[in-house]
């Protein structure tokens, strides 16, 4: 994320070097890699060197933004439902022990149970574009359901007390005590299902992608494999990142606008 | 204050109580009894202190008049206003630590148990900035609570309590993990509010100074299961001020409630 001007704990000069060194590596790598392909003359379907990757991305643009806007799309919708079941759910386990013993060894088997597995068992029985969503689903979910579980868990109990002691109607407390309490829980969750919703997305395109349909970036990299486009495969490859590193940047920053005021994980040291 | 009534059963002795406990036990689910049985009997306007080390039911006592815990046996009675439509309306309760909502403003927090008890914002507002004023908080309203000092949240935990009016403010050592300097100038502040508003306080507190420069009567309880050990008078020129606390009256009292045995350390088992 951008500098923060308003920190006065953190020493300018070492936050300036921490920024700086990854780029310098990150440069110094790609010139490297560059050079090694150019004086040995290795051929750009073995390894591509990154100037060729650049110019792939440029030509093969018009595709590639295509597969990119499918995927991010997955991710988005996979990302949505998994936060929204997975608050739903935790606020049912939270109101009945009853429902969240009787589900929550459910939610735990479809989390530990690999996903590239039931991928080709959804792409059977669902269309491939909600098979796909479901996949970033089941990978997204549940770090949301047990954060929000425990969240919702983490109240004060002075607080809860308080609210017991002023009449509060359940409705009252789930929404001025609970939901807020659970806010940074819910928020950490996020930020993890954003990541797993790309990598369900992918994992569900490159499982439907063999089948022999489907247009995401995934998709295209399985594709690409198959023609030894290497540049290409790379391409889409550095898209997925860039994707990933986005909406991680995303999440974050929304987290800490939305929690800057009073959570310690989004104030400083010394305050 | 002439509208109050019991809220339950026809006692007539009730009518000058605010708050009587009779034959009051409190056993936890581990088996441990907690209290009792125990008697109290808290005049209205009276302020009170429930003394005892840690442990000795007091914090116990207090959640059981809040109606946050129902006794094992006995009767807990307290009078309330008539026409006071939310359980628990007419008392205020400030916890050990201040029990603050970290993610609203100071001005919410007080506003909440106006909130739930469906007042209107406006009106609400109005008796958030009284209270806000009464405990010198006026210019915090739209601070957060983490960047208040502890004294300072304290005092909104104060100005929560007095914002629904209740006739019954209970607290639970509140000053208890403040400096000295801040405990004495909060003592100070809430005396000069008790004087003002003339509510029933019961204030538990292990600190023996503490009790006996704040109350007109001291109550010392012993430890497991908590009963009443003592019952002093504090009696003294009011308004009490500094000048109190460094008197031979008050070395006097001081003396005379440590002497109790649970404090004392004879009848501690």
């Amino acid at each position: 994320m951008s500098a923060e001007p308003a920190n006065p704990s953190g020493n300018g000069t070492l936050k300036a070097v921490r920024f700086v060194l990854p780029v310098v590596v990150f440069a110094a790598g790609l010139i490297a890699w560059e050079l090694v392909v150019r004086v040995k003359a290795i051929p750009p379907y073995v390894l591509p060197a990154p100037s060729a990757i650049i110019v792939t991305m440029i030509n093969d643009w018009g595709v590639l933004s295509q597969s990119l806007a499918t995927t991010l799309l997955t991710t988005l919708e996979g990302f949505i439902a998994a936060a929204v079941g997975g608050i739903a759910l935790a606020l049912l386990f939270n109101q009945s022990k009853w429902v969240e013993y009787s589900l929550f060894p459910y939610a735990v088997i479809l989390q530990v149970t690999p996903v590239i597995a039931i991928a080709p068992l959804l792409l059977i029985y669902l269309d491939q574009q909600t098979a796909v969503v479901v996949c970033a689903f089941i990978v997204a979910f549940f770090p949301v359901l047990s954060n929000t579980t425990l969240g919702l868990s983490s109240v004060d109990r002075n607080l809860a007390g308080l609210f017991q002691l002023y009449g509060a109607s359940s409705p009252q407390t789930l929404r001025f005590l609970k939901l807020p309490s659970a806010l940074p829980y819910i928020l950490g969750g996020l930020r993890i299902a954003g990541g797993l919703s790309l990598i369900g997305a992918v994992v569900a395109e490159i499982a439907a992608g063999t089948a022999g349909a489907g247009s995401g970036l995934a998709y295209r990299i399985a594709e690409s494999g198959y023609r030894l486009n290497i540049p290409r495969m790379f391409a889409a490859l550095l898209l997925l990142s860039l994707a990933g590193i986005v909406i991680y940047g995303l999440l974050a920053l929304i987290s800490h606008l939305v929690l800057r005021r009073w959570h310690e994980s989004a104030l400083g040291k010394d305050t | 204050m002439s509208d109050v009534t019991a809220s339950s059963g026809g006692d007539g002795g009730l009518t000058a109580l605010s708050v009587s406990l009779r034959a009051v036990t409190k056993v936890y689910d581990s088996g441990v009894m907690a209290l009792g049985p125990f008697d109290l009997a808290v005049r209205k306007g009276e302020f009170i202190s429930l003394l005892g080390p840690s442990g000795c039911g007091k914090s116990t006592a207090l959640r059981l008049i809040a109606g946050l815990a129902a006794p094992s046996s006995g009767t807990v009675r307290v009078a309330r206003h008539e026409g006071v439509p939310q359980p628990g309306h007419g008392i205020g309760f400030v916890f050990q630590e201040p029990t603050l909502m970290p993610w609203t403003s100071v001005r919410e927090n007080v506003r909440l148990p106006l909130k739930l008890a469906g007042v209107a914002k406006r009106d609400a507002n109005a008796r958030v900035d009284d209270a806000l004023a009464s405990v010198g908080l006026a210019d915090f309203a739209d601070a957060f609570p983490r960047e208040l000092s502890g004294g300072m949240k304290m005092r909104v935990s104060l100005a929560r309590a007095l914002v629904t009016d209740p006739d019954i403010l209970l607290m639970d050592e509140p000053f208890a993990a403040l400096d000295e300097i801040t405990r004495f100038r909060l003592n100070n502040d809430l005396l000069a509010l008790w004087r003002g508003l003339r509510k029933t306080v019961i204030f538990v507190t292990h600190s023996v100074f503490e009790s006996v420069y704040l109350s007109q009567r001291v109550v010392v309880m012993t430890a497991r299961p908590g009963r009443i050990q003592a019952d002093i008078r504090i009696e003294t020129v009011e308004p009490r001020g500094e000048a109190f606390r460094t008197s031979a009256a008050y070395a006097d009292y001081c003396r005379r409630v440590s002497a109790a045995p649970s404090y004392s350390g004879q009848a501690v088992l």
